[in-house]
Protein backbone atom coordinates (compact mmCIF):
# COMPACT_ATOMS: atom_id res chain seq x y z
CA UNK A 1 0.00 0.00 0.00
CA UNK A 2 2.61 2.56 0.81
CA UNK A 3 4.29 1.77 -2.29
CA UNK A 4 1.84 3.13 -4.63
CA UNK A 5 0.29 6.08 -2.01
CA UNK A 6 3.72 6.68 -2.20
CA UNK A 7 3.81 7.41 -5.58
CA UNK A 8 0.81 9.47 -6.11
CA UNK A 9 0.27 12.78 -4.42
CA UNK A 10 -2.64 12.57 -1.15
CA UNK A 11 -5.10 15.51 -1.20
CA UNK A 12 -3.99 17.59 2.10
CA UNK A 13 -7.70 17.74 2.95
CA UNK A 14 -10.47 15.31 2.03
CA UNK A 15 -12.69 17.99 0.86
CA UNK A 16 -10.03 18.78 -1.88
CA UNK A 17 -10.22 16.45 -4.76
CA UNK A 18 -7.81 15.33 -6.92
CA UNK A 19 -9.84 13.06 -10.15
CA UNK A 20 -7.30 10.87 -12.38
CA UNK A 21 -6.91 13.01 -15.11
CA UNK A 22 -8.68 16.19 -14.17
CA UNK A 23 -7.53 19.36 -12.30
CA UNK A 24 -7.46 19.35 -8.43
CA UNK A 25 -10.88 21.00 -7.04
CA UNK A 26 -12.44 21.61 -4.00
CA UNK A 27 -16.12 20.22 -2.83
CA UNK A 28 -18.50 21.19 -0.38
CA UNK A 29 -21.63 19.55 -0.29
CA UNK A 30 -24.55 21.83 -0.71
CA UNK A 31 -28.12 21.31 1.41
CA UNK A 32 -30.86 21.04 -0.96
CA UNK A 33 -33.18 22.21 1.53
CA UNK A 34 -31.91 25.24 2.48
CA UNK A 35 -28.33 25.80 0.09
CA UNK A 36 -26.17 25.89 3.33
CA UNK A 37 -22.78 24.96 1.89
CA UNK A 38 -20.42 22.69 4.11
CA UNK A 39 -16.62 21.64 3.46
CA UNK A 40 -16.72 17.52 3.62
CA UNK A 41 -19.40 15.10 3.85
CA UNK A 42 -22.23 14.79 6.14
CA UNK A 43 -25.91 13.52 6.56
CA UNK A 44 -27.65 16.18 8.31
CA UNK A 45 -27.64 20.40 7.98
CA UNK A 46 -26.77 22.21 10.68
CA UNK A 47 -28.75 24.94 9.27
CA UNK A 48 -31.69 23.34 9.08
CA UNK A 49 -31.51 20.12 10.45
CA UNK A 50 -32.87 18.55 6.94
CA UNK A 51 -31.50 14.83 6.87
CA UNK A 52 -30.05 13.32 3.87
CA UNK A 53 -30.25 16.16 1.60
CA UNK A 54 -26.77 16.98 1.18
CA UNK A 55 -25.46 17.27 -2.20
CA UNK A 56 -21.80 17.26 -3.30
CA UNK A 57 -20.84 19.63 -5.07
CA UNK A 58 -17.58 21.36 -7.62
CA UNK A 59 -16.84 24.58 -5.81
CA UNK A 60 -15.35 27.75 -7.49
CA UNK A 61 -11.63 28.43 -7.56
CA UNK A 62 -12.58 32.17 -7.86
CA UNK A 63 -13.16 34.42 -4.55
CA UNK A 64 -12.68 37.10 -2.49
CA UNK A 65 -10.40 37.90 0.22
CA UNK A 66 -12.78 37.97 3.76
CA UNK A 67 -10.16 38.87 6.29
CA UNK A 68 -6.72 37.51 7.19
CA UNK A 69 -4.27 38.06 10.06
CA UNK A 70 -0.32 38.25 9.06
CA UNK A 71 1.30 35.26 11.54
CA UNK A 72 4.56 36.15 13.03
CA UNK A 73 5.05 33.42 15.59
CA UNK A 74 3.48 29.66 15.35
CA UNK A 75 4.24 26.87 16.26
CA UNK A 76 8.26 25.10 16.54
CA UNK A 77 8.84 24.62 12.91
CA UNK A 78 6.65 26.77 10.94
CA UNK A 79 8.31 28.84 8.46
CA UNK A 80 6.54 32.28 9.47
CA UNK A 81 5.74 34.99 8.15
CA UNK A 82 3.05 33.50 6.23
CA UNK A 83 -1.00 34.88 5.44
CA UNK A 84 -3.89 33.15 7.04
CA UNK A 85 -6.66 33.96 4.51
CA UNK A 86 -10.46 33.37 4.85
CA UNK A 87 -11.98 33.72 1.23
CA UNK A 88 -15.65 33.43 -0.04
CA UNK A 89 -15.80 31.62 -3.08
CA UNK A 90 -18.03 32.33 -5.61
CA UNK A 91 -21.26 30.84 -5.40
CA UNK A 92 -20.77 29.77 -2.24
CA UNK A 93 -18.62 27.59 0.60
CA UNK A 94 -15.92 29.76 3.12
CA UNK A 95 -12.31 28.26 2.73
CA UNK A 96 -9.47 29.31 5.21
CA UNK A 97 -5.55 28.88 3.88
CA UNK A 98 -3.08 30.24 3.10
CA UNK A 99 -2.56 33.49 0.93
CA UNK A 100 0.40 33.00 -1.22
CA UNK A 101 2.74 35.44 -3.56
CA UNK A 102 2.00 38.20 -1.79
CA UNK A 103 4.25 40.57 0.49
CA UNK A 104 3.18 39.75 4.10
CA UNK A 105 2.39 43.77 4.92
CA UNK A 106 -0.83 44.82 5.80
CA UNK A 107 -0.40 47.95 3.42
CA UNK A 108 -0.15 44.76 0.41
CA UNK A 109 -3.03 42.99 1.58
CA UNK A 110 -6.46 44.60 1.14
CA UNK A 111 -9.68 43.25 2.49
CA UNK A 112 -12.20 41.90 -0.50
CA UNK A 113 -9.47 41.65 -2.91
CA UNK A 114 -10.33 38.94 -5.73
CA UNK A 115 -8.21 35.41 -5.48
CA UNK A 116 -8.24 32.37 -6.75
CA UNK A 117 -7.32 28.94 -5.64
CA UNK A 118 -4.75 26.95 -6.60
CA UNK A 119 -3.04 23.82 -5.99
CA UNK A 120 0.67 22.66 -5.61
CA UNK A 121 2.38 20.66 -3.32
CA UNK A 122 1.82 20.83 0.43
CA UNK A 123 5.20 22.69 1.38
CA UNK A 124 7.40 19.83 1.22
CA UNK A 125 5.50 18.36 3.90
CA UNK A 126 5.32 14.31 4.36
CA UNK A 127 4.03 11.78 6.40
CA UNK A 128 5.49 8.94 8.34
CA UNK A 129 5.25 7.08 5.33
CA UNK A 130 6.43 9.50 3.44
CA UNK A 131 3.49 10.35 1.04
CA UNK A 132 3.58 14.03 -0.54
CA UNK A 133 0.53 15.77 -0.78
CA UNK A 134 -1.24 18.78 -2.66
CA UNK A 135 -2.70 21.26 -0.80
CA UNK A 136 -4.70 24.76 -2.11
CA UNK A 137 -3.53 27.75 -1.97
CA UNK A 138 -5.15 31.81 -2.38
CA UNK A 139 -3.26 34.14 -4.58
CA UNK A 140 -4.00 37.22 -5.94
CA UNK A 141 -5.72 37.55 -9.17
CA UNK A 142 -4.14 38.92 -12.20
CA UNK B 1 -38.29 30.99 42.27
CA UNK B 2 -36.01 31.83 44.56
CA UNK B 3 -33.45 34.94 43.80
CA UNK B 4 -30.27 33.42 43.55
CA UNK B 5 -27.27 36.02 45.61
CA UNK B 6 -23.40 35.36 45.49
CA UNK B 7 -23.05 35.85 49.43
CA UNK B 8 -19.25 34.63 48.98
CA UNK B 9 -16.80 34.93 46.67
CA UNK B 10 -13.10 35.47 46.49
CA UNK B 11 -10.34 34.45 44.04
CA UNK B 12 -6.23 33.54 44.35
CA UNK B 13 -3.41 36.04 42.84
CA UNK B 14 -3.22 35.48 39.12
CA UNK B 15 0.32 34.03 38.90
CA UNK B 16 2.73 33.24 36.29
CA UNK B 17 1.90 30.06 34.22
CA UNK B 18 3.54 26.64 36.24
CA UNK B 19 4.57 28.53 39.09
CA UNK B 20 1.10 27.63 41.17
CA UNK B 21 0.26 24.91 43.49
CA UNK B 22 -1.30 21.68 41.79
CA UNK B 23 -4.81 22.43 40.92
CA UNK B 24 -6.64 20.76 43.50
CA UNK B 25 -4.76 22.39 46.48
CA UNK B 26 -5.35 25.87 43.55
CA UNK B 27 -8.74 24.94 43.90
CA UNK B 28 -9.04 24.62 47.12
CA UNK B 29 -7.18 27.91 47.72
CA UNK B 30 -10.36 29.96 46.37
CA UNK B 31 -12.87 27.69 47.88
CA UNK B 32 -11.51 28.62 51.05
CA UNK B 33 -11.32 32.12 50.38
CA UNK B 34 -15.03 32.43 49.58
CA UNK B 35 -15.81 30.10 52.47
CA UNK B 36 -14.21 33.24 54.61
CA UNK B 37 -15.69 35.57 52.67
CA UNK B 38 -18.66 35.08 53.79
CA UNK B 39 -18.07 33.05 57.01
CA UNK B 40 -19.29 29.78 56.41
CA UNK B 41 -18.03 26.53 56.30
CA UNK B 42 -17.85 23.57 53.82
CA UNK B 43 -20.06 21.74 56.10
CA UNK B 44 -22.73 23.56 55.03
CA UNK B 45 -22.42 23.28 51.06
CA UNK B 46 -24.75 21.22 49.71
CA UNK B 47 -23.09 20.65 46.16
CA UNK B 48 -19.80 21.62 44.53
CA UNK B 49 -20.11 22.67 40.34
CA UNK B 50 -15.99 22.68 39.73
CA UNK B 51 -14.59 24.34 36.20
CA UNK B 52 -11.57 23.22 35.19
CA UNK B 53 -10.50 22.16 31.37
CA UNK B 54 -7.15 20.82 31.74
CA UNK B 55 -7.52 18.26 33.50
CA UNK B 56 -11.29 17.60 32.95
CA UNK B 57 -11.24 13.74 33.43
CA UNK B 58 -9.66 13.86 36.31
CA UNK B 59 -12.31 14.84 38.97
CA UNK B 60 -11.03 17.87 39.82
CA UNK B 61 -13.80 18.64 42.35
CA UNK B 62 -13.49 15.53 44.38
CA UNK B 63 -9.91 16.34 44.85
CA UNK B 64 -10.67 19.72 45.68
CA UNK B 65 -13.23 18.95 48.43
CA UNK B 66 -10.72 16.26 49.48
CA UNK B 67 -8.39 19.26 50.10
CA UNK B 68 -10.95 21.24 52.37
CA UNK B 69 -13.41 18.47 54.00
CA UNK B 70 -15.46 15.38 52.05
CA UNK B 71 -18.82 15.76 52.85
CA UNK B 72 -20.63 13.34 50.39
CA UNK B 73 -22.09 16.24 48.57
CA UNK B 74 -22.81 16.05 44.92
CA UNK B 75 -19.97 17.44 42.73
CA UNK B 76 -20.33 18.08 39.26
CA UNK B 77 -17.09 19.06 37.18
CA UNK B 78 -17.43 21.55 34.06
CA UNK B 79 -15.96 22.01 31.07
CA UNK B 80 -17.10 24.47 28.36
CA UNK B 81 -13.26 25.64 27.23
CA UNK B 82 -12.62 29.27 28.15
CA UNK B 83 -16.58 29.44 29.15
CA UNK B 84 -15.86 27.05 31.96
CA UNK B 85 -16.14 28.63 34.97
CA UNK B 86 -19.12 30.60 34.05
CA UNK B 87 -20.79 27.27 33.30
CA UNK B 88 -19.86 25.77 36.81
CA UNK B 89 -21.11 29.57 38.29
CA UNK B 90 -24.57 29.17 36.55
CA UNK B 91 -24.78 25.31 37.10
CA UNK B 92 -24.65 26.54 40.95
CA UNK B 93 -27.71 29.09 39.89
CA UNK B 94 -30.01 26.80 38.23
CA UNK B 95 -29.35 24.25 41.04
CA UNK B 96 -30.49 26.76 43.71
CA UNK B 97 -33.15 28.60 41.00
CA UNK B 98 -34.77 24.74 40.71
CA UNK B 99 -35.39 24.42 44.47
CA UNK B 100 -32.88 21.96 44.59
CA UNK B 101 -30.54 23.48 47.28
CA UNK B 102 -29.51 26.64 49.19
CA UNK B 103 -26.55 27.10 49.30
CA UNK B 104 -24.03 25.55 46.58
CA UNK B 105 -19.83 26.36 45.99
CA UNK B 106 -18.84 27.01 42.76
CA UNK B 107 -15.05 26.50 41.94
CA UNK B 108 -12.92 27.43 38.43
CA UNK B 109 -9.16 26.87 38.59
CA UNK B 110 -7.03 26.09 35.95
CA UNK B 111 -2.96 25.33 35.66
CA UNK B 112 -1.46 26.86 32.40
CA UNK B 113 1.02 25.78 30.01
CA UNK B 114 3.45 28.55 28.35
CA UNK B 115 3.02 29.37 24.52
CA UNK B 116 -0.30 29.59 21.98
CA UNK B 117 -3.21 27.72 22.32
CA UNK B 118 -4.56 26.06 19.40
CA UNK B 119 -3.37 24.69 15.78
CA UNK B 120 -4.80 24.03 12.40
CA UNK B 121 -6.43 20.67 11.85
CA UNK B 122 -5.31 17.78 13.52
CA UNK B 123 -6.02 14.35 12.76
CA UNK B 124 -4.11 12.42 9.99
CA UNK B 125 -1.30 13.06 7.76
CA UNK B 126 0.58 15.93 7.88
CA UNK B 127 0.52 19.02 10.29
CA UNK B 128 -2.43 21.68 8.82
CA UNK B 129 -0.68 24.86 10.76
CA UNK B 130 0.60 27.54 8.30
CA UNK B 131 -0.40 25.54 5.65
CA UNK B 132 -3.74 25.95 5.49
CA UNK B 133 -3.75 29.11 7.16
CA UNK B 134 -3.48 29.35 10.95
CA UNK B 135 -5.60 28.31 13.52
CA UNK B 136 -3.83 29.68 16.81
CA UNK B 137 -5.88 31.56 18.80
CA UNK B 138 -3.83 34.73 18.08
CA UNK B 139 -4.52 34.82 14.50
CA UNK B 140 -7.81 33.33 14.96
CA UNK B 141 -8.79 36.31 16.80
CA UNK B 142 -6.59 38.37 14.74
CA UNK B 143 -9.18 37.58 11.92
CA UNK B 144 -12.23 38.09 14.34
CA UNK B 145 -11.24 41.90 14.16
CA UNK B 146 -10.23 42.58 11.11
CA UNK B 147 -14.01 41.37 10.05
CA UNK B 148 -14.74 44.67 12.20
CA UNK B 149 -11.95 46.21 10.90
CA UNK B 150 -13.63 45.60 7.20
CA UNK B 151 -17.16 46.71 8.08
CA UNK B 152 -15.68 49.61 9.90
CA UNK B 153 -12.24 50.52 9.28
CA UNK B 154 -10.95 49.90 12.83
CA UNK B 155 -7.58 50.48 12.85
CA UNK B 156 -4.79 48.30 14.37
CA UNK B 157 -3.80 51.60 16.93
CA UNK B 158 -7.35 51.39 18.55
CA UNK B 159 -7.21 47.93 18.96
CA UNK B 160 -3.93 48.25 20.68
CA UNK B 161 -5.65 51.13 22.78
CA UNK B 162 -7.93 48.52 24.17
CA UNK B 163 -4.31 46.93 25.87
CA UNK B 164 -3.24 50.20 26.99
CA UNK B 165 -6.38 50.32 29.11
CA UNK B 166 -6.80 47.22 30.62
CA UNK B 167 -2.93 47.62 31.31
CA UNK B 168 -3.69 50.62 32.69
CA UNK B 169 -5.94 49.14 35.27
CA UNK B 170 -4.37 46.44 36.64
CA UNK B 171 -1.87 48.41 38.03
CA UNK B 172 -4.54 48.61 40.51
CA UNK B 173 -5.73 45.69 40.90
CA UNK B 174 -3.61 43.72 43.27
CA UNK B 175 -4.87 40.15 42.27
CA UNK B 176 -3.54 41.13 38.39
CA UNK B 177 -0.94 38.91 37.02
CA UNK B 178 0.82 42.27 35.81
CA UNK B 179 0.67 46.11 37.57
CA UNK B 180 2.59 47.69 34.41
CA UNK B 181 1.81 50.57 32.17
CA UNK B 182 1.87 49.62 28.88
CA UNK B 183 1.97 52.93 26.72
CA UNK B 184 0.55 52.65 23.40
CA UNK B 185 3.90 52.72 21.75
CA UNK B 186 4.96 49.90 23.64
CA UNK B 187 1.76 47.70 22.90
CA UNK B 188 2.21 48.21 18.83
CA UNK B 189 5.79 47.65 19.22
CA UNK B 190 5.70 44.52 20.89
CA UNK B 191 6.43 41.63 18.80
CA UNK B 192 4.24 41.12 16.42
CA UNK B 193 2.18 37.57 17.03
CA UNK B 194 -0.71 37.34 14.58
CA UNK B 195 -0.97 41.07 13.01
CA UNK B 196 -2.76 43.35 14.00
CA UNK B 197 -2.39 41.38 17.58
CA UNK B 198 0.84 42.06 19.14
CA UNK B 199 2.24 40.13 22.25
CA UNK B 200 0.46 42.64 24.06
CA UNK B 201 -2.77 42.33 22.65
CA UNK B 202 -2.84 38.47 24.20
CA UNK B 203 -4.20 37.24 26.75
CA UNK B 204 -1.70 36.00 29.77
CA UNK B 205 -0.98 32.91 30.33
CA UNK B 206 -1.38 32.17 34.21
CA UNK B 207 -2.31 30.01 37.42
CA UNK B 208 -5.48 30.64 39.27
CA UNK B 209 -8.73 29.87 40.87
CA UNK B 210 -12.01 31.90 41.89
CA UNK B 211 -15.25 30.73 43.96
CA UNK B 212 -18.02 31.83 45.17
CA UNK B 213 -20.70 30.95 47.26
CA UNK B 214 -24.38 31.24 46.49
CA UNK B 215 -27.73 31.01 48.15
CA UNK B 216 -31.49 31.33 47.93
CA UNK B 217 -33.04 34.27 49.82
CA UNK B 218 -34.20 32.51 52.38
CA UNK B 219 -30.80 30.65 53.31
CA UNK B 220 -28.92 34.42 52.84
CA UNK B 221 -31.98 36.09 55.12
CA UNK B 222 -31.64 33.26 57.57
CA UNK B 223 -27.48 33.53 57.94
CA UNK B 224 -27.72 37.40 57.89
CA UNK B 225 -25.53 37.43 54.61
CA UNK B 226 -27.60 39.78 52.87
CA UNK B 227 -25.88 43.08 53.58
CA UNK B 228 -23.24 42.27 51.33
CA UNK B 229 -25.10 39.71 49.26
CA UNK B 230 -24.91 40.27 45.50
CA UNK B 231 -28.38 39.12 43.51
CA UNK B 232 -27.74 37.32 40.33
CA UNK B 233 -30.43 39.05 37.87
CA UNK B 234 -29.67 36.82 34.97
CA UNK B 235 -27.59 33.68 33.87
CA UNK B 236 -27.22 32.93 30.19
CA UNK B 237 -25.52 30.75 28.17
CA UNK B 238 -25.53 30.22 24.30
CA UNK B 239 -23.93 28.00 21.84
CA UNK B 240 -22.95 29.43 18.28
CA UNK B 241 -26.03 29.33 16.05
CA UNK B 242 -25.41 28.52 12.33
CA UNK B 243 -23.27 30.87 10.61
CA UNK B 244 -22.40 30.84 6.91
CA UNK B 245 -18.21 30.72 7.49
CA UNK B 246 -18.44 28.91 10.85
CA UNK B 247 -16.95 25.76 9.71
CA UNK B 248 -13.31 27.96 9.14
CA UNK B 249 -14.41 30.90 11.71
CA UNK B 250 -15.73 30.68 14.76
CA UNK B 251 -17.73 33.56 15.48
CA UNK B 252 -17.88 34.86 18.99
CA UNK B 253 -20.44 37.68 17.59
CA UNK B 254 -23.68 36.18 17.17
CA UNK B 255 -23.54 33.96 19.97
CA UNK B 256 -22.44 36.96 22.56
CA UNK B 257 -25.55 38.86 20.31
CA UNK B 258 -28.17 36.25 21.57
CA UNK B 259 -26.81 35.62 24.74
CA UNK B 260 -26.98 39.41 25.68
CA UNK B 261 -30.28 40.19 24.66
CA UNK B 262 -31.55 37.03 27.34
CA UNK B 263 -29.96 38.24 29.82
CA UNK B 264 -31.11 42.13 29.31
CA UNK B 265 -34.62 40.35 29.00
CA UNK B 266 -33.95 38.12 32.11
CA UNK B 267 -33.01 41.14 34.01
CA UNK B 268 -35.07 43.31 33.32
CA UNK B 269 -32.39 46.37 32.42
CA UNK B 270 -30.75 47.43 29.14
CA UNK B 271 -27.12 48.02 27.83
CA UNK B 272 -27.44 51.48 29.59
CA UNK B 273 -27.85 50.65 32.83
CA UNK B 274 -25.12 48.48 33.19
CA UNK B 275 -22.30 50.48 35.71
CA UNK B 276 -19.31 48.20 34.72
CA UNK B 277 -18.46 45.59 32.31
CA UNK B 278 -16.26 42.24 32.42
CA UNK B 279 -15.61 41.21 28.82
CA UNK B 280 -13.71 38.53 27.35
CA UNK B 281 -10.75 40.34 25.87
CA UNK B 282 -8.71 37.07 25.28
CA UNK B 283 -7.58 39.33 22.61
CA UNK B 284 -7.43 43.12 22.32
CA UNK B 285 -9.13 42.45 18.76
CA UNK B 286 -11.90 41.03 20.89
CA UNK B 287 -12.75 43.29 23.44
CA UNK B 288 -14.13 45.96 20.58
CA UNK B 289 -16.04 43.48 19.35
CA UNK B 290 -18.38 43.00 22.76
CA UNK B 291 -18.77 46.73 22.99
CA UNK B 292 -21.43 46.27 19.83
CA UNK B 293 -22.40 42.20 20.56
CA UNK B 294 -22.84 43.09 24.59
CA UNK B 295 -24.79 46.50 23.00
CA UNK B 296 -22.66 49.15 25.32
CA UNK B 297 -22.40 50.96 21.73
CA UNK B 298 -24.35 51.37 18.46
CA UNK B 299 -22.86 49.01 15.33
CA UNK B 300 -19.25 50.80 14.11
CA UNK B 301 -18.95 52.75 17.32
CA UNK B 302 -16.75 50.35 19.21
CA UNK B 303 -13.41 52.20 17.54
CA UNK B 304 -14.63 55.69 18.99
CA UNK B 305 -15.59 53.74 22.06
CA UNK B 306 -11.92 53.19 22.62
CA UNK B 307 -10.78 56.52 21.52
CA UNK B 308 -12.96 58.74 23.32
CA UNK B 309 -12.28 56.89 26.94
CA UNK B 310 -15.84 55.74 27.43
CA UNK B 311 -14.38 51.97 28.30
CA UNK B 312 -11.44 53.27 30.92
CA UNK B 313 -12.27 53.80 34.45
CA UNK B 314 -14.21 57.24 34.85
CA UNK B 315 -15.68 56.89 32.18
CA UNK B 316 -19.21 56.01 30.94
CA UNK B 317 -19.06 51.98 31.24
CA UNK B 318 -15.79 50.89 32.59
CA UNK B 319 -14.84 47.48 30.37
CA UNK B 320 -12.27 45.42 32.05
CA UNK B 321 -11.09 47.85 35.17
CA UNK B 322 -10.21 44.31 36.97
CA UNK B 323 -7.07 44.32 33.85
CA UNK B 324 -8.78 42.08 32.15
CA UNK B 325 -7.72 38.41 30.59
CA UNK B 326 -4.84 40.97 29.13
CA UNK B 327 -3.65 41.72 31.78
CA UNK B 328 -5.05 39.81 34.85
CA UNK B 329 -4.59 36.87 32.80
CA UNK B 330 -6.53 33.93 31.98
CA UNK B 331 -6.49 30.84 33.73
CA UNK B 332 -9.24 29.45 31.20
CA UNK B 333 -11.63 27.29 33.82
CA UNK B 334 -11.45 29.99 36.38
CA UNK B 335 -11.98 33.06 34.20
CA UNK B 336 -15.65 33.38 34.63
CA UNK B 337 -15.72 33.17 38.59
CA UNK B 338 -12.82 35.79 38.55
CA UNK B 339 -14.88 38.32 36.51
CA UNK B 340 -18.09 37.79 38.73
CA UNK B 341 -15.58 38.60 41.56
CA UNK B 342 -14.53 41.73 39.78
CA UNK B 343 -17.92 42.60 39.41
CA UNK B 344 -19.03 41.53 42.92
CA UNK B 345 -16.55 43.58 44.52
CA UNK B 346 -17.29 46.68 42.37
CA UNK B 347 -20.67 46.32 43.69
CA UNK B 348 -20.02 45.86 47.08
CA UNK B 349 -17.95 49.31 47.17
CA UNK B 350 -14.91 47.20 48.37
CA UNK B 351 -12.91 47.94 44.94
CA UNK B 352 -10.12 50.76 46.25
CA UNK B 353 -8.42 52.55 43.78
CA UNK B 354 -9.99 50.97 40.96
CA UNK B 355 -13.84 51.26 42.38
CA UNK B 356 -16.14 52.34 39.94
CA UNK B 357 -18.66 55.02 41.82
CA UNK B 358 -22.10 53.95 43.08
CA UNK B 359 -22.30 50.21 40.92
CA UNK B 360 -25.61 49.03 40.86
CA UNK B 361 -25.44 47.00 38.11
CA UNK B 362 -22.48 45.05 36.06
CA UNK B 363 -22.45 42.50 33.82
CA UNK B 364 -19.73 39.75 33.06
CA UNK B 365 -19.15 37.70 29.83
CA UNK B 366 -17.13 34.98 28.56
CA UNK B 367 -16.38 32.95 25.72
CA UNK B 368 -15.19 29.50 25.25
CA UNK B 369 -14.63 29.08 21.54
CA UNK B 370 -16.39 26.16 19.90
CA UNK B 371 -18.65 28.42 21.00
CA UNK B 372 -20.02 28.73 24.51
CA UNK B 373 -21.18 32.16 25.63
CA UNK B 374 -22.00 33.11 29.63
CA UNK B 375 -23.34 36.47 30.23
CA UNK B 376 -24.03 37.09 33.86
CA UNK B 377 -25.88 40.18 35.15
CA UNK B 378 -25.36 41.06 39.02
CA UNK B 379 -26.96 43.69 41.21
CA UNK B 380 -25.77 45.58 44.21
CA UNK B 381 -28.73 44.87 47.44
CA UNK B 382 -29.71 47.87 48.93
CA UNK B 383 -30.19 46.77 52.06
Amino acid sequence: MAETSAQKPLPVVDFLKLPDGGDPYLEGHKCQSCGAVFLGERAVCSKCGARNQMKATKLSNQGTLYVYSIVHRSFPGIQVPYVSAIVDLEGGGTVKGNLINVEPNPEKIRLGMPVEVVYKDALGRKDREGNSYVSYFFQPRP
Amino acid sequence: MSDVFVVGIDMTKFQKAGTGPSVDLLGAQAALMALDDCGLEIQQMEALYCGNLGQANAMVGQRVLQQIGQTGIPVVNCANACATGATAFREAWMAIKAGVYDLVLAVGVEKMGGGLLGGAGGGTGIPKEGLLGSGTMPAVFAEAGMEHTRKHGTTFEQFAKVSVKNHHHSTMNPKSMYQIETPLETVMNAEMIAYPNTKLMCSVNVDGSAAAVLASEKKARELGLMKRAVRVKASVMTSDPWQERDLVMPDVNTCTRLAAKKAYEMAGVGARDINLVELHDCFATAELLHYENLGLCGEGEAGKMIDTGETALGGRVPVNVSGGLLSKGHPLGATGIANIYEVSTHLRGEAGKRQVPNARFGLTHVIGLGSACGIHILEKVSA
